[in-house]
């Protein structure tokens, strides 16, 4: 009877260690994924400094006109929206193991066609209808341009990270491409397509320019992260990730799985020019290169793919991007810092990993 | 009143502890290595071996205690700081490259390549070699090597830096009986030059045989020592006894003579396999026209030296690997062209020999684990949905049921030792209701005890009328609970015989290749 009462007992304090465990070790990966952040403010405020430029009154700029200026809380607002969509494709991608570098290339094949749709169809249906219709078809654009590189990966085992980077250059051209021959705007003269008037864009929030998109990205980060953690589906894209050979074992139809991670992961980032399209810019020019993806790229691995995070760090990015814009004006040097801080970041998560890696060997 | 040892002991060992959470994995251990002894240590799965050597080795960290090579106090931090210090280890898995040559595998692993000349590599392999008394072909590739001559290579890198203290962890359960024999010879050699030897294993007579001393660990700790005194004047039936209620604690039965029982005359053909084909880049195919029949609960045994197509058999009936030509037959109908799933979904398992590569997916809970082939299926998932409570219960029932030493059921399965990991595949795979069952090696690295139940479990099954194909190198196991057996050899299968007694050598004639019965 004792003996079964200790057992108990044990049995207890090792659930209770096991929460604390849990605990510290959400409260170290917090930390791990701050040192970079620091790190890279810092390397950057020097950087600034030996400029000559004062680096506090440029990351305070940064954060006025980013952040505590209403018009670029806005603006910060709106950037967001792309890129939580662009995010929650790779929170798809990453943790089943595939490398999907060509969002770039899957939200300008996404986005063009939906520019030229938007003005064909509005004078038809309107609201709720034709947003819908768009998004739809953006992200099934780029999920079907994304069948290259997952077929090429499934059948024939040809490396993602080559093909979808590449993709994203046959992209480009090619939007570029269906712009100049069959999407243009007869009535300009630089090659664009038709505009989406600005009454058929997306609805606006909180009588502000921010518009509807920021819901669909946060729904579509929040949603992602609860798939991937609570369904069947989400379960057997990261065990593909995590050992692709026990997922064969355990008898799962591995081709299927990687045509539905490569076009889910697209679709999001099709969705994300769509919303964009319907939201702000209302038209895509031919020699359009909006270059957002491969820079969440980053910012998902630093928030190692946990929604919270990973909306945090993009508004903290967001918040960099437009801030630092009006900064970058101010201190009258060239608006390199974002991509610069980008770069730094890497190099501080890759060092943070090393250390990581060599601490948990000590232990 | 035992001879102490003159000499100053090779390696010490005080107070060793290490704790994981929920797990003390050493506890406060004392162990001494003494230069011309081999040391058997023995353990039930999760007994904490592989932890301590992995603290000898510079593999893990002890949380306290104390290491002392020849009387000084060390750190051992790496494992390059332990073989710098004499210290080698032969793992369970070889760490050896089979691409490379025998030279570049020791160049790349022990020397990173620009400490040592080519010259002067060949020149210490020769020394290493003579000491071993093998003929090592320093420019052969390893791939190519058996395996018994792979573990020499690996054991001519643990003495690259110099010998002081060799460790083997079940150096011999991927061994020919001959390749165990020649194991013995070197170990012996060794020893007689004044190495200390460390040596793991499953197989108390092979600790006995071989060990001067033996140190069973029960639950972290040191729960009795066989001194060489005690080794030398009693009875092996006396000893064998109190070690094995050393082991598991308590008096312990770990034969498991006669399972076997006899199949029904009249019980229907239900799994046949045709002319199984593989083709293969070597000199003779993988797979060659391989053709057995197996009756409705009957257990056929795979006898064969590990790597003669065994492996890749079992894959084929998985529907892991494709086949060049023949057909696989249940129930007078072809599987051929049936998916790994729907194979399943007809009641064909494959346990998988890999435990790591395959068999597990090491950062997930041991629960999840449970259910890696019913990922989706109700009850543990409804409407797609996880229901974490369900997997728990069903989890927490196995553990308990096939007795896996873990803290609880949520914690990755790859912090478990090997036996216990294996525990857990075979607790996944024996849950479900199969109709054939392929097994491949389903004890490597188990236990006696747990050896025991397992080979029940599978013949209690074959009587509730599983079908099973049972691969092995262990003779005995096949002999104990096998209906038939029938032999592979370089991708050949034998004509299936019956089990009787005696059989072991007519076996092992026919794994190296004689075709004489
Ligand atoms: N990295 C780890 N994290 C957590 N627990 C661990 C870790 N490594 C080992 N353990 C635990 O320590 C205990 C001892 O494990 P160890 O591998 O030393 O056993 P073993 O005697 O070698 O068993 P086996 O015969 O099965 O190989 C086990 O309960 C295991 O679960
Ligand atoms: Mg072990």
């Amino acid at each position: 009877m004792s003996a079964l009462h200790d057992e108990t007992t044990v049995v207890a304090a090792e659930r209770v260690s096991a929460i604390e465990g849990r605990l510290t070790r959400i409260g170290r990966s917090m930390a791990t994924a701050m040192i970079p952040v620091i790190g890279a403010f810092v390397i950057g405020g020097l950087l600034l400094a030996v400029l000559g430029r004062n680096p506090f009154s440029f990351y305070g700029n940064v954060i006025h006109h980013g952040l505590i200026g209403s018009l670029g809380r806005q603006e910060t607002l709106i950037r967001m929206a792309p890129l939580l969509l662009i995010a929650a494709g790779l929170m798809i991608a990453f943790p089943a193991g595939i490398w999907n570098l060509g969002t770039d290339g899957q939200y300008v094949m996404g986005g063009v066609i939906v520019a030229d749709l938007g003005p064909e169809l509005a004078p038809h249906f309107s609201g709720f209808v034709l947003f819908t219709t768009l998004f739809v078809v953006g992200f099934a654009v780029a999920a079907i341009w994304s069948l290259i590189p997952a077929i090429l990966k499934a059948w024939y085992g040809i490396n993602e990270i080559i093909s979808t980077l590449m993709l994203t250059f046959i992209g480009l051209r090619f939007s570029a491409f269906l712009v100049k021959e069959y999407f243009y705007d007869r009535e300009t003269t630089v090659p664009q397509t038709r505009v989406l008037a600005v009454a058929d864009r997306l609805p606006r929030m909180f009588s502000s320019r921010v518009h509807i998109g920021l819901v669909v990205g946060f729904v579509a980060v929040i949603a992602v992260h609860f798939m991937m953690r609570n369904t069947a589906f989400g379960l057997r894209l990261r065990i593909v990730g995590m050992n692709p050979k026990a997922a064969i074992h355990a008898g799962m139809n591995m081709k299927a799985l990687t045509l539905a991670i490569f076009t889910l992961s697209a679709g999001f980032a099709g969705l994300a020019a769509a919303v964009n399209i319907a939201g702000v810019d209302g038209v895509v020019r031919a020699e359009w290169n909006p270059a957002v993806g491969l820079l969440v790229v980053p910012l998902v691995f630093l928030a190692r793919f946990h929604a919270a995070s990973v909306i945090a760090f993009i508004a903290a990015f967001a918040v960099f991007q437009v801030g630092g814009e009006s900064a970058s004006r101010k201190a009258d040097i060239p608006n390199f810092m974002v991509l610069f801080m980008v770069g730094l970041l890497l190099v501080f998560m890759a060092l943070g990993e090393y250390m990581q890696l060599r601490s948990s060997r000590k232990h | 009143m035992v001879l102490a040892n003159e000499l100053t002991p090779s390696v010490e060992l005080i107070g060793i502890t290490k704790t994981y959470p929920g797990v003390v994995a050493n506890s406060d251990i004392h162990l001494t290595l003494r230069p011309g002894e081999v040391h058997s240590l023995l353990g039930e799965n999760g007994a904490g071996k592989s932890t301590l050597i992995g603290i000898l080795s510079g593999m893990v960290q002890p949380d306290a205690g104390e290491i002392r090579i020849k009387g000084e106090t060390v750190r051992i931090n790496s494992p390059r700081d332990a073989l710098e210090r004499g210290i080698g280890t032969v793992y369970q898995h070889s760490l050896l490259v089979p691409t490379l040559t025998v030279l570049d595998n020791l160049l790349l692993g022990v020397d990173q390549g620009w400490k040592l000349g080519r010259d002067a590599a060949k020149a210490r392999l020769q020394e290493v070699s003579t000491l071993l008394d093998v003929e090592i072909d320093p420019s052969s590739v390893v791939g190519d090597l058996a395996l018994g001559q792979r573990q020499q290579v690996e054991i001519v890198r643990a003495l690259w830096r110099g010998e002081g203290v060799l460790i083997l962890d079940e150096p011999t359960s991927m061994l020919t009986p001959q390749g165990a024999e020649k194991l013995v010879q070197v170990v012996r050699r060794l020893v007689s030059n004044g190495l200390a030897v460390v040596f793991i294993t499953h197989k108390l007579n092979e600790a006995l045989d071989l060990g001067d001393r033996v140190t069973v660990l029960r639950r972290g700790k040191i729960v009795g020592e066989v001194t060489p005194a005690e080794l030398q004047n009693r009875s092996r039936a006396q000893i064998t006894d109190e070690v094995l209620k050393m082991i598991f604690g308590e008096k312990s039965d770990a034969s498991y003579a006669a399972f076997a029982s006899q199949v029904s005359e009249t019980a229907d053909e239900t799994f046949r396999v045709d002319h199984l084909s593989v083709e293969g880049s070597g000199p003779h195919p993988v797979l060659d026209n391989v053709s057995f029949t197996l009756k409705r609960g009957e257990i056929l045994g795979i006898a064969g030296i590990d790597g003669n197509g065994q492996k890749e058999l079992a894959e084929v009936l998985a529907g892991q690997r494709h086949a060049d030509s023949g057909e696989i037959i249940l129930d007078d109908q072809s599987i051929q062209n049936l998916s790994i799933a729907a194979r399943q979904a007809k009641g064909i398992r494959y346990v998988t020999d890999d435990r790591h590569g395959e068999g597990t997916v090491g950062p997930l809970s041991i629960a999840l684990n449970i259910v890696l082939k019913r990922v989706g299926e109700v009850p543990f998932w409804r409407w797609s949905l996880v229901r974490h409570s369900s997997i728990r219960e069903f989890a927490r029932k196995l553990i308990h049921d096939h007795d896996v030493r873990a803290p609880h059921e949520e914690v990755a399965i790859s912090t478990l030792s090997g036996g216990n990991m294996q525990k857990v595949i075979l607790a996944r795979e024996l849950a479900l209701e199969p109709r054939v069952v392929v097994y491949n090696k389903p004890t490597y690295g188990l236990d006696a005890r747990t050896t025991s139940l397992v080979l029940a479990s599978i013949a209690d099954q074959a009587k509730a009328g599983v079908t099973t194909v049972f691969i092995s190198t262990e003779l005995s196991e096949i002999v104990s609970i096998c209906h038939r057996v029938a032999v592979m050899y370089r991708g050949k299968l034998s004509e299936p015989i019956m089990v009787r007694s005696g059989i072991e050598l007519k076996l092992g004639a026919l794994m190296t290749g004689s075709t004489t019965l």
